[in-house]
């Protein structure tokens, strides 16, 4: 008895029979996709994430798609396959499977990549559905709070994220089956690993009884849905701490706290509503009188962009407040020129005092 | 400190020599060192050998060879099938500087000054000690005279260290010179190998003959069988003379009037145009010339400046002609498309002159460098002080963005494309005695840059063609390449056989092709080329064969085959062969594998 068949598959092989019988009537077949950007979303406060609205684009079979249309169907075929046998693979293996597609190879990762967030868009899934899944890990994770996962056997795993001393747990890409216990009262998500390690050699978990997470630049997906897991499930905070920069606020904060354009598609489980900003304000910069480097021109670029296009920034004007004062200020700050006032002042003083005052904080 | 008196330092000073002149300063006639002087040497010889034959209207055959015969010590051997010189005036053309007969009137023939070959002379002569070696014959039946000639420093004139008469077997008439000199042989942009071919472009009615001293032998053959007209000597236009002339011509002149002196020493002056003359710089026609001081000579001359006097007549210079400017590239480059453009006639202070340009685009030519600049001056071709040329600064303010090529700002483009400008005058202007580089007249900026857009225009017109055929096979290519692929991973996702498979193919083939109209072809455009022919600039093959076809012979041999086409079209395969078979090759020693075009030095 052949199990039931897997919903993305039979997707799949709807879309090959359409273009199929396309093709028999001798009409040339399209492939209808959404438009992954930032001008097809819409910011819902409400609901609190990027949402797709319907523009679609159509990709039709000519002489200049028929290359792109020939990878995009042999993407398929793979994705049905890895489905079919439930395996996995990873980008860079996808894009080395197409290798053996003779002229229909793809050249570069990039290229592959976009075809397969083309086809996850196009099935209105998650990459891992589809099954292909990212490089990078989610990040580090260290503070009061024990996952429970599997061993491979399938047996249940206890992981204790207080006993990695010195190093951290790190999030693995696939979090779906994970869940947790945990005590903390909230969780720290930070920028850079600099920082992360500060707070973590000082016992501040400990002390503020939280749960530290390390993102590494723009949060990845895995991190993303750990993070609103977790979050969900145990009801907690999250506290989103980064540079004062551009980068840091419209980059790092919004794609964690509401999604990205890119992968408007699934920014619904991808993304943390309930995420806060306690750092670093272009108001800190002038009440702690923050160390400051001059904006670079891409800096001043990106908060005109900002202000002008995206959406999450045009919804919320304290938002768009802080972007002009930091463009009145022409200066930037990052989360260590806090160490100015001494190497545990961030954990002692600056974190403690943004907890108690919510008014320094942003939406 | 003993002083002198102006008596005592008078006796010091004397005469100078012409000759002794330039034995001090040879650079200025462009001896400056061993390369170079190998260089200046082939190309007065040569110069002197298509000018002696054009002028007798003879079809230039030159013969150069050059003989190493110690690491820096080369002989340098030049035939022509020229006229040949009497014996009297041998000495003073080859060995007294400052003789020659074009010296004093005007017009486009390609030596001036008669310096050349006596400093080609003077050169071997200062470098080996040797005597210059003379033969010359004028007609069949006559003996030839072999002149053995030096020249006398001291006094400019020629000595002769030896004189006989000889047989000159198998030689109806011409000249031979050989001349010992030091000097360096290699090859590149600046080479005599890179002269001669330059010089095989611009004179397609010439054969040239070249033997380098690795003993490998390369024929230019000619590709047109008519002399260019004869360069017409023309008076000088009054626009064009500087005062110091004008009053030198005002004494000289055999005319009693100034009127007269106008009409007679001038062209494009009638008696109407000198009365108007003398009223604009209120002299009286009837004046003597030779009574007319420096200041008034200055009036006139100021006078002729403000009246209008017609253009002087352009008869007097012959172009190239586009047709065959464009046969000389064809037959020496291997390009995918050549054009070739000569501009009407146009004048700069009284000179006539006349710019032509031509290309030669793509085939096997250098696609990532700048492009290839072969500048000429009256059939002779410029290698040094690029830079400083007109034709330089009007290619790079050219924008040939427009017409298919790379170009940043104001500087030369870049691709697989050889420029070719010509000027012919009766009188170019160089920046400097070495003739080296155009001078920066603007009407001749003006109409190098025209004569550059016309052939810039044709070429974007194929460049555009090309690139549109080759983006048009290109999706041709993609559709053939990629649609297995869908079929492919159709099946693979539905799941159907074979037979659906390949009508799935068919169908998309239906569906992309219908919509593609035949593709046009764009080949390359050029019956002329033969690799045998123009082995300058590439890898040698070294096939050995007979060398006893001329180009003549060949030339005729394809016009036969094309008649014959006309008659039995289904012949063609055998023709081709048979060609093949009878090609002429012009190397007698094929074994060495060189590459002429090295990179060149300055």
């Amino acid at each position: 008895m052949a199990k039931t068949e897997n919903p993305v598959v039979g997707k799949i092989k709807d879309v090959a029979q359409g273009i199929y019988d396309k093709i028999r009537k001798v009409k040339a077949p399209d492939i209808e996709m959404p438009i992954r950007s930032l001008n097809n979303v819409e910011y819902n406060s409400k609901e609190g994430y990027f949402k797709l609205l319907n523009k679609v684009k159509s990709r039709t079979l000519t002489a200049s798609t028929i290359r792109t249309f020939a990878q995009t169907l042999r993407m398929m075929s793979l994705s049905k396959d890895l489905v079919e046998t439930d395996d996995i693979a990873t980008k860079r293996e996808a894009y080395y499977v197409s290798k053996n597609w003779g002229e229909a190879r793809f050249r570069e990762q990039p290229e592959s990549d976009t075809v397969m967030d083309d086809i996850e868009a196009m099935m209105g899934v998650n990459r891992e559905q589809i099954g292909f899944i990212p490089e990078e890990k989610g990040g580090a994770i260290a503070g009061e709070l024990i996952v429970i996962d599997k061993d491979d056997e399938g047996k249940r795993l206890e992981i204790d994220c207080t006993k990695f001393g010195s190093g951290a747990y790190s999030i693995p890409s696939s979090v779906e089956e994970l869940s947790f216990k945990t005590k903390a009262k909230f969780i720290l998500a930070i920028e850079t690993s600099g920082m992360f390690e500060r707070l973590h050699k000082h016992n501040y978990w400990k002390d503020a009884n939280c749960i530290l997470i390390s993102m590494g630049g723009v949060p990845t997906r895995a991190c993303r849905r750990f993070i609103r897991k977790l979050a969900d499930e145990k009801n907690l905070p999250v506290y989103v701490f980064t540079d004062g920069d551009p980068y840091g606020f419209g980059s790092i904060y919004r794609t964690l706290k509401v999604g990205s354009g890119n992968a408007a598609h699934i920014n619904e489980f991808f993304c943390v509503p309930q995420a806060q900003f306690i750092g670093i304000t272009p108001q800190d910069i002038i009440d702690y009188k923050l160390p400051t480097h001059p904006l670079k021109e891409v800096d001043v670029k990106k908060i005109k962009d900002l202000i002008k296009n995206d959406p999450f920034i045009i919804h919320h004007k304290a938002w768009q407040d802080a972007l002009q004062d930091m463009a009145k200020m022409k200066v930037r700050a990052e989360q260590q020129a806090l160490a100015k006032h001494g190497l545990n002042f961030v954990s002692e003083k600056y974190l403690p005092d943004k907890m108690k005052n919510r008014k320094t904080w942003l939406p | 400190m003993e002083q002198r008196t102006a008596e005592e330092l008078a006796k010091k000073a004397r005469d100078i020599s012409i000759s002794e002149f330039f034995e001090k300063n040879r650079h200025l006639l462009g001896f400056d060192n061993p390369r170079k002087a190998l260089l200046i040497a082939v190309k007065e010889a040569v110069d002197n050998a298509l000018d002696a034959c054009e002028e007798a209207r003879i079809l230039p055959e030159v013969n150069v060879e050059l003989i190493q015969l110690e690491e820096s010590r080369f002989r340098m051997i030049v035939e022509d099938n020229g006229p040949g010189i009497i014996k009297a005036q041998i000495p003073k053309i080859f060995a007294k500087l400052l003789y020659g007969s074009k010296f004093h009137k005007l017009s486009s023939t390609r030596g001036q000054q008669g310096i050349g070959i006596s400093a080609a002379l003077l050169y071997g002569q200062l470098t080996t000690g040797k005597p210059a070696i003379i033969t010359s014959k004028t007609a069949n039946g006559k003996k030839a005279n072999l002149l053995k000639l030096k020249i006398n420093t001291s006094t400019n004139s020629p000595d002769i260290i030896q004189e006989e008469e000889t047989d000159w077997e198998g030689k109806e008439h011409g000249t031979k010179i050989e001349i010992d000199m030091e000097g360096n042989y290699i090859k590149g942009r600046q080479s005599v190998d890179e002269y001669l071919k330059e010089t095989a472009i611009v004179n397609p009615h010439a054969t040239i003959i070249y033997t380098n001293p690795e003993a490998e032998q390369i024929i230019f053959p000619r590709a047109v069988e008519v002399l260019p007209p004869e360069a017409k000597e023309i008076q000088p236009h009054p626009y064009g003379v500087e005062l110091g002339r004008l009053m030198r011509m005002l004494e000289t002149t055999a005319a009693s009037t100034l009127q007269q002196f106008l009409t007679t020493e001038f062209v494009r002056v009638g008696p109407g145009t000198a009365k108007e003359i003398c009223a604009n710089s209120s002299l009286l026609p009837n004046m003597k010339p030779k009574n007319i001081s420096r200041e008034l000579a200055e009036s006139l001359h100021k006078g002729i400046q403000k009246t209008k006097i017609i253009a002087p007549p352009t008869d007097c210079i012959s172009p190239i002609t586009d047709a065959q400017l464009e046969k000389g590239l064809r037959k020496e480059i291997n390009a995918e498309f050549y054009c070739a453009s000569t501009r009407p006639p146009s004048v700069y202070r009284g000179n006539p002159f006349i710019i032509e340009a031509g290309l030669a685009y793509g085939g096997e030519q250098e696609a990532d460098g700048p492009i290839r600049i072969m500048r000429f001056a009256n059939r002779v071709p410029l290698l040094y002080q690029q830079g400083a040329c007109a034709i330089t600064s009007a290619i790079q303010n050219t924008m040939w963005r427009n017409y298919g090529l790379q170009q940043s700002k104001n500087s030369l483009p870049m691709g697989p494309c050889t420029v070719v400008v010509h000027m012919t005058s009766v009188w170019v202007p160089f920046t400097s005695e070495s003739k080296e580089a155009l001078a920066h007249y603007p009407e001749i900026v003006k109409e190098i840059k025209l004569a550059l857009q016309e052939i810039g225009r044709k070429l974007a017109s194929f460049v555009n063609k090309k690139r549109r055929i080759g983006e048009e096979a290109k999706k041709r290519g993609y559709i053939e390449k990629y649609i297995p692929h869908v079929a492919e991973a159709l099946k693979d996702i539905i799941g159907f056989d074979e037979i659906q498979k390949k009508k799935v193919e068919d169908d998309l083939a239906e569906i992309l092709e219908h919509t593609r109209g035949e593709l046009e072809q764009v080949g390359v455009d050029n019956p002329d080329y033969d690799e045998e022919f123009a082995k300058i600039g590439q890898e040698e093959n070294g096939e050995e064969e007979a060398d006893d076809f001329g180009e003549t012979k060949k030339k005729k041999r394809k016009d036969d085959d094309s008649d014959e086409d006309n008659d039995k079209s289904d012949n063609d395969g055998s023709d081709d062969d048979s060609e093949d078979e009878e090609k002429p090759s012009k190397k007698r020693k094929g074994s060495k594998q060189t590459k002429l075009m090295d990179d060149g030095e300055d």
